[in-house]
């Protein structure tokens, strides 16, 4: 019996090398390059992907523990012919330069609209219980695991901010 | 047809404000903008070759000495493992910016910690990466290589010194002086896309995709390194995941790849790890930087001493130029420079964003900060009142000169306190609230750049060169500066970067990019606007292009008879580079907040105001703007590179304890773009604003730390150990 993953809504058999992390599985197995690689370590969000709606680094699990799971990857969120709001919104805003940060970011972004929907508290917030309002210091704080070296953060932030007033 | 210009004077006709599209400075969005953000632009380790075996780089384990052996027969034994590659054609070091040539092979031979001296290639990247960790190496180690910089006899760099006047006799009649000495600990580039390489052979022909900025300078190292002619190889870098001087030069994993794959006969991908990355391609140079600075009673610079102690391997030429800015910034006749270069045995020290200014600017920018103080004087007075009418060491005039611009709208839209400056006088809680400045220059450099315009029968327009877009913004600049002079809209302006085979631009460095190739596509883009002209019989300057058509109604494609009309343009910057000294300039504004407890620092609000000619857009001009902030706000605060006392070897070669700047280490920040024509910068009239953001912002900071909390810190980055020293009881 083959174990297997969902990746964007469709099932794939899981790998061999129980060595591989879910980030090479989706790079090199699936050839959904979208997800980057920036440390292999959790150090830089580059390779964040959404599974079963929260947002997790794939370089810091293996493929072989998620059999069953839906993963989302940047290639799930949208296309260059229908780009997500996010998506749309980092392009109007400029919310990246060389692009690397910029899937990882945009995945994270995503799952962060709906860990405030959720009111789950960051350090950012005032309480730990209650309704949660999307500051700017909350999605800085919520972004702070997604580095971006070429210093997009202000407009980032800007993208994330517009497409959370759109929706409220 | 070739059309070649060189420049000997300035140009002052401005031809670009005179084209009717009216695209060129726009805020456009990114043309390759989409493919980025739905992942599906292709960087070097993305693309598919069949077979591809998986390469993972092994890195020496002593300071310095020989490899005596490799147990290869160990590692051929482990599961997958197809080959170990340790030919002495491998380089363990990448190519300094520009060099052309190889850099250092023959990786038996260890001269730093970390550096590569074997490649092991495996059926997967699993196999591979475990092979090479468990390489067996035997080494002939040679003990006590120095690693300390303060610790051996520096070379002085000859050419960087300048001694005009008196400066000791002009220290001891001023009215005021400073005499300080700071410190900078070395910084990575940090890149966010680890180097990687996939190379195919095809016959005796070479085809690597790589991530690397300068392609036309890449190629010639590529092809010396390997012993073969460049017209072998084709290398191709369309999407390049940040370079930030780190991949200026041909780096080690591509020549691995490209000799493991024509031993074992297959594709070979080499990705190095991040810290492969931070140990095996470049580190910025610590510095030790006495600044010695001093005025009249008036507050006019009557004295200006900067020299600096930085370090590199044995064998490496380069030098951070730390008092690259330092020549013309600042007036004072009596005047003492001096940089000096110790040679020691950490990893290789090279250019990481804005070389020299980077860490000189924000040493010097203090130490204008202090003695402003001595003086009694406003700093942003004091800079005002000492910016030279001409270059201070050559004569030469400047290109133009925006400083006193950028300071003052800064200082206006900042809400600058002219007023008498003391420390601690705002205190909310636990934290003292301050505000700093300080100046920002960074030279301007042009380079000789190719690129082919051809405009096709259909009325579109097509880019071609081997110029790199880093994030820079290359393909949307292109396609601006083409539709402008074409009267295209920039959607039907295909750009075509990062390939060899097409004609070399300037490489992607030194925030050269976008005047140097921009003025190739602007040279190009002439010769084809004559042509046209010829055809209606019309002066080239009184031809008016709109979408597609004339002023009078004929449209491009009827001009154009059924036939493409191509033209690569051939820029060479010719006297303006000897006549004129030419810089971006800017000024910095910070408030910060200081814990008065653990002496953290948060940066609350930020602001930039630059001059660097021409915006070619708006857009992505402001975000490198933001971009060199961000980084001043890491050169201020964070970053710094540690290296163990005893081997050398890099400690925090990761980036969980390298510390960029974070989200939430990134307030608000205010860019003011201060536009002007600089005639003598390029025929578009256009300066490099890649680093100028990060030339001295650091600066603005300390000094706003200095302000909130009497702390004066002298070593960067200021952590909270240091500010907590520093600061009065
Ligand atoms: S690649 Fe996973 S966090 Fe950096
Ligand atoms: S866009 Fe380059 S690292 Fe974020």
């Amino acid at each position: 019996m083959t174990r297997s993953i969902s990746v964007n809504g469709a099932a794939h058999p899981l790998p061999n090398d129980p060595r591989v992390s879910l980030l090479d599985f989706l790079r090199d197995g699936l050839r959904l390059t979208g997800t980057k690689k920036g440390c292999d370590h959790g150090q830089c969000g580059a390779c964040t992907v959404i599974v079963n709606g929260i947002r997790i680094n794939s370089c810091l699990t293996l493929a072989a523990m998620h059999e069953d799971d839906e993963v989302t990857t940047i290639e799930g969120l949208g296309t260059p012919d229908a780009p997500s709001p996010l998506q749309q919104a980092f392009l109007e805003h400029d919310g990246f330069q060389c692009g690397y940060c910029t899937p990882g970011q945009i995945c994270s972004a995503t799952a962060l609209l709906d860990e405030i929907a959720s009111n789950w508290p960051s350090d950012a917030s005032g309480d730990l219980v209650g309704t949660l309002t999307l500051s700017d210091e909350e999605i800085r704080e919520r972004m702070s695991g997604n580095l971006c070296r070429c210093g997009a953060y202000a407009n980032i932030v800007a993208a994330i901010r517009d497409v959370a007033e759109q929706r409220t | 047809m070739i059309v070649h210009e060189k420049q000997d004077n300035p140009d002052t006709a401005n031809r670009l404000d005179g084209m009717k599209q009216g695209v060129l400075g726009t805020a456009m969005s990114r043309i390759d903008g989409l493919a980025k953000v739905t992942g599906t632009a292709l960087y070097a380790a993305e693309y598919s070759a069949d077979n591809c075996a998986e390469g993972v780089l092994a890195t020496a384990t002593i300071t310095r000495g020989v490899v005596n052996a490799i147990d290869k027969k160990a590692a051929l034994a482990l599961p997958g493992v197809i080959a170990v590659i340790d030919d002495p054609r491998l380089t363990t070091r990448a190519a300094q910016g520009t060099a052309d040539e190889a850099p250092q092979q023959d990786p038996a031979r260890v001269c730093y910690w970390g550096q590569p001296i074997a490649l092991v290639v495996a059926e997967t990247f699993e196999q591979a990466r475990h092979a090479a960790k468990h390489l067996v190496v035997d080494y002939g180690e040679e003990v006590d290589a120095p690693v300390d910089p303060e610790a051996v006899k520096p070379e002085e760099q000859t050419e960087e010194t300048v001694s005009q006047g008196d400066l000791d006799a002009a220290m001891s009649a001023a009215a005021h002086a400073v005499d300080v000495t700071f410190t900078t600990k070395g910084h990575a580039s940090a890149a966010m896309e680890p180097h990687a390489a996939i190379a195919s052979w095809n016959g005796d022909d070479l085809t690597v995709h790589a991530s690397l900025q300068m392609l036309n300078y890449n190629i010639t190292e590529l092809a010396d390194a390997l012993g073969i002619p460049e017209q072998r190889i084709r290398l191709i870098a369309r999407y390049v995941g940040g370079g930030f001087g780190s991949k200026l030069g041909i780096s080690e994993e591509v020549v691995a790849a490209a000799i493991a794959a024509q031993e074992i006969g297959r594709p070979v991908r080499v990705v190095m790890t991040r810290q492969h990355v931070f140990q095996a391609i470049m580190r910025r140079s610590e510095s030790t930087q006495r600044l010695r600075l001093c005025v009249d009673a008036a507050g006019k610079l009557t004295g200006f001493g900067h020299h600096a102690l930085v370090s590199n391997l044995p064998g490496e030429e380069f030098a951070e130029p730390v008092l690259q800015s330092s020549h013309f910034l600042y007036a004072g006749a009596n005047r003492e420079l001096k940089l000096e270069l110790a040679r020691i045995h950490r990893m290789t020290a090279g250019s990481v964003r804005a070389p020299g200014e980077a860490v000189g600017m924000p040493a010097l920018e203090c130490a204008m900060d202090m003695l402003a103080e001595a003086a009694g004087i406003d700093p942003v007075k004091l800079r005002l009142m000492n910016i030279p009418e001409k270059d201070p060491e050559k004569g030469l005039p400047f290109s133009s000169h925006t400083l006193a611009d950028c300071l003052t709208q800064a200082a206006k839209a900042f809400g600058w306190d002219h007023g008498l400056r003391k420390p601690r006088q705002t205190r909310k809680g636990e934290w003292w609230i301050g505000t700093g400045m300080a100046s920002a220059a960074r030279v301007h450099n042009v380079m000789e750049a190719k690129a082919r315009v051809t405009l096709k029968a259909d009325g579109t327009a097509v880019v071609e060169t081997d110029m790199t877009d880093i994030g820079t913004g290359t393909y949307t600049i292109a396609a601006q500066i083409v539709g402008e002079m074409l009267g295209l809209a920039p959607d039907r302006v295909l750009v075509d970067l990062g390939d060899s085979r097409h004609p070399r631009g300037p490489g992607s460095g030194g925030s050269w990019g976008a005047p140097s190739i921009g003025s190739a596509l602007y040279v190009a883009c002439k010769a084809i606007r004559e042509e046209l002209a010829k055809r209606l019989d019309i002066d080239e300057p009184d031809l008016a292009l709109r979408n597609g058509a004339t002023s009078s109604g004929t449209q491009l494609t009827e001009l154009l008879r059924g036939e493409d009309l191509a033209r690569v343009g051939h820029y060479e910057p010719g006297a303006i580079s000897e006549d004129f000294t030419a810089s971006g300039f800017g000024a910095f504004f910070a408030q910060v907040r200081v814990n008065a407890f653990t002496g953290e620092t948060r940066v609350d609000r930020m602001l930039g105001a630059f001059g660097f000619g021409r915006v070619l857009n708006r857009k992505t001009a402001r975000s490198q703007c933001l971009g060199g902030i961000t980084w001043s706000i890491g050169t201020a605060l964070t970053e710094a590179l540690e290296f163990d006392p005893r081997d050398g070897h890099l400690v925090n070669g990761d980036l969980a304890e390298y510390h960029v700047p974070v989200n939430r280490d990134v307030p608000d920040l205010d860019v003011i773009l201060v536009e002007e024509r600089d005639a003598a910068a390029s025929p578009i009239q256009a300066k490099g604003i890649g680093e100028l953001g990060m030339c001295g912002g650091a600066a603005a900071i300390g000094n706003a730390i200095y302000n909130a909390s009497g702390a004066r810190v002298l070593d960067f980055p200021m952590t909270p150990d240091r500010v907590i020293a520093a600061m009065p009881d």
